[in-house]
């Protein structure tokens, strides 16, 4: 029997599908946020947070918790989905995304929000945060894991290669970094913007241990979770090739719905897209 | 003016002697450095604690977002660099990674100023002050002399949030002692008078001593603060000072435009109206020079201080 079963493939698939439909709601409902960035990384999210994961939402600041940074802090309505399903606070809680008041704010707010562990929203910065939060964990001898999901545009940041350097020289094993490696960025297509490639040999030659997937498929990314886990002395990247805007048609591939919220008539075809209740 | 018969000690080794102390005593402090822990005398703290010590080259920004990630993780975290790398570039970093989070980092910044000397405007921060007084959640603390800065650094590791504190690179003339009270927040009366406040703030509080003692020459007795945490700014004692003298003098070596002076000038201006004057570096980037040629030149001597005290007296009589 393989490792990763039909049945678990089917349930991620289906937390996903649930992920996704939440994501395009709470943003219709803002009436603003990141759609596409959002729909490129929901896949990986929901792997993460539904069995890679060892997390207790019932005591989110469990000390031996594994930790999740979104350093593309404009995702986050993924992030929030994903937190709420899976019991970190209440569902009904998701429609106040970006409202007055809200603990769910327009980019991650550690303060204010359960489950989340580092406020992220400027570009670039959440890998140096997951590096100490990993240095933390290798002074105190706890075996959690760290995984920081980067954006594809965050590889132009020059802190995500400081990050990289110093994770690869501090043999930080216990970090697993991800790219949502959507190839659009808010101007346009990364490789019209700033080119990236070769990016595996990038990161190979920072020192890290290089597994790249095709990020929409669970299959391949559980594979890539495990490897990550059993690497030694060496931090590991998982560059995940995904669709910005996966799932819904007109948002797949579209520059125009990196930070623009669906109207009325788009809304209600994204949610019959994706299987739900407009 | 003669500075000659003060005592002159190192900020700097004062605060690398309190860090190693809180190193022996807690397991929870953690030291980033930025490729200077020799300049910043972190090396003093890595050569005991190598394995609490991080040296993450010149790389100020990741520096502060990793020292969020440690604090995050129950760490007290010391990231210290120079004052010009520790805020300036690196200011979206410590807004985003610790001030909005109010993480428990002590940013130590040394070589602030123009007393930094040879090294030029690259390298002496004028406006330091400013942009960490700027941000929510953040405390700022400017020690006055070594003895003050050792007292400073035990008291910043005690208090949960985010800290800048800032000091130089010269030696500067001590006028307290290890075995005083300092409290985060709180100024101190160094010296009683009625007649002017003379509010300083890290080494021109030696230098407001100095101008105290020259004006009691001339029968003008001048109160002394010792303003050395800078946020949140101790309100009372300066409402009670400008109050009690009816005029108020602020140094420091920072620019006028944004630094403690400011702060005072704001709150007076909504408190308690009395003639003020701000003595401190004018807008202007510094160069390079001898530190007190620099001090000189940049308008931060005693003399300076009595000059602006001769202004606000004026004023103060009622000719405004």
């Amino acid at each position: 029997m393989p490792k990763h079963g039909q049945e678990l493939i089917a349930r991620l698939e289906d937390e996903a599908l649930k992920i996704r439909r939440h994501l395009i709601r709470m943003i219709y409902q803002a009436g603003s946020g990141h759609p596409g960035g959002s729909l490129s990384a929901t896949d990986v999210i929901a792997a993460l947070y539904f069995h890679v994961l060892n997390v207790d939402p019932e005591n989110p600041s469990w000390e031996d918790r594994d930790r999740f940074v979104l350093s593309k802090g404009h995702a986050c309505p993924a992030w929030y989905a994903a937190l709420a399903e899976r019991g970190f606070f209440p569902i009904e809680e998701l429609d106040t995304l970006r409202k007055i008041g809200s603990r769910l704010q327009g980019h991650p707010d550690m303060r204010k929000t359960p489950g989340v562990e580092a406020s992220t929203g400027s570009e670039g910065q959440g890998l140096s945060v997951g590096i100490g939060i990993a240095l933390a964990a290798k002074l105190d001898r706890r075996s959690h894991r760290v995984y920081v999901m980067v954006g594809d545009g965050e590889n132009d940041c020059g802190q995500t290669w400081e990050a990289a350097m110093a994770a690869s020289f501090f043999k930080l094993d216990n970090l697993c970094a991800i790219v949502d490696r959507n190839l659009m960025q808010l101007d346009g297509p990364t490789k019209h913007i700033m080119s990236l490639e070769p990016l595996a040999d990038k990161w190979k030659a920072f020192g890290w241990k290089v597994l790249e997937i095709d990020g929409h498929n669970f299959k391949e990314i559980l594979k890539a979770f495990d490897k990550a886990e059993s690497v030694k002395g060496e931090p590991t990247v998982i560059i995940a090739r995904t669709l910005k805007g996966k799932g819904v048609s007109f948002m797949e591939g579209a520059v125009g719905f990196h930070g623009k919220a669906p109207n009325e008539e788009e809304y209600e075809q994204a949610m019959v897209e994706l299987g739900g209740e407009p | 003016m003669n500075y000659g018969a003060w005592k002159k000690e190192s900020q700097r080794t004062f605060w690398a002697r309190a860090l190693l102390e809180l190193g022996r005593e807690r397991k929870d402090i953690v030291v980033l450095s930025a490729d200077l822990s020799t300049s910043v005398k972190t090396s003093v703290f890595a050569e005991e604690f190598p394995e609490r010590h991080f040296n993450v080259g010149i790389a100020e920004q990741n520096m502060m977002s990793i020292a969020a990630g440690l604090a995050a993780s129950g760490k007290t975290v010391f990231a210290s660099t120079f004052a010009a790398f520790g805020t300036g570039r690196v200011y979206d970093q410590i807004r985003q990674s610790i001030a909005y989070p109010e993480l428990n980092v002590k940013i130590v910044a040394t070589h602030a100023g123009i007393t930094v000397g040879g090294d030029g405007a690259t390298h002496q921060i004028v406006e330091d002050i400013a942009l960490m007084r700027a941000l929510p959640n953040m405390t700022v603390v400017v020690p006055a002399d070594a003895p003050e800065t050792y007292l400073a650094i035990r008291a910043v590791a005690d208090y949960v949030g985010p800290v800048y504190l800032r000091m130089g690179r010269v030696d500067v003339p001590t006028i307290a002692s290890v075995e005083d009270d300092f409290e985060l927040g709180k100024a101190t009366v160094l010296r009683d008078g009625d007649d002017v406040t003379l509010i300083g703030t890290g080494v021109m509080v030696s230098r407001c001593l100095v101008a105290a003692d020259e004006l009691t020459k001339e029968g003008i007795d001048a109160r002394v603060l010792n303003m050395s945490t800078i946020k949140p700014l101790d309100r009372d004692a300066l409402i009670k000072a400008a109050r009690d003298t009816r005029a108020v003098v602020t140094a420091e070596e920072h620019s006028v435009i944004v630094g403690m002076g400011a702060a005072v000038a704001m709150d007076l201006a909504e408190s308690a109206h009395v003639p003020m004057k701000r003595v401190g570096i004018p807008d202007v980037f510094g160069e390079s020079g001898d530190s007190d040629e620099l001090m000189e030149k940049y308008g931060l001597t005693a003399e300076n201080i009595i000059e602006a005290t001769h202004d606000v007296m004026r004023r103060k009589g009622g000719a405004l």
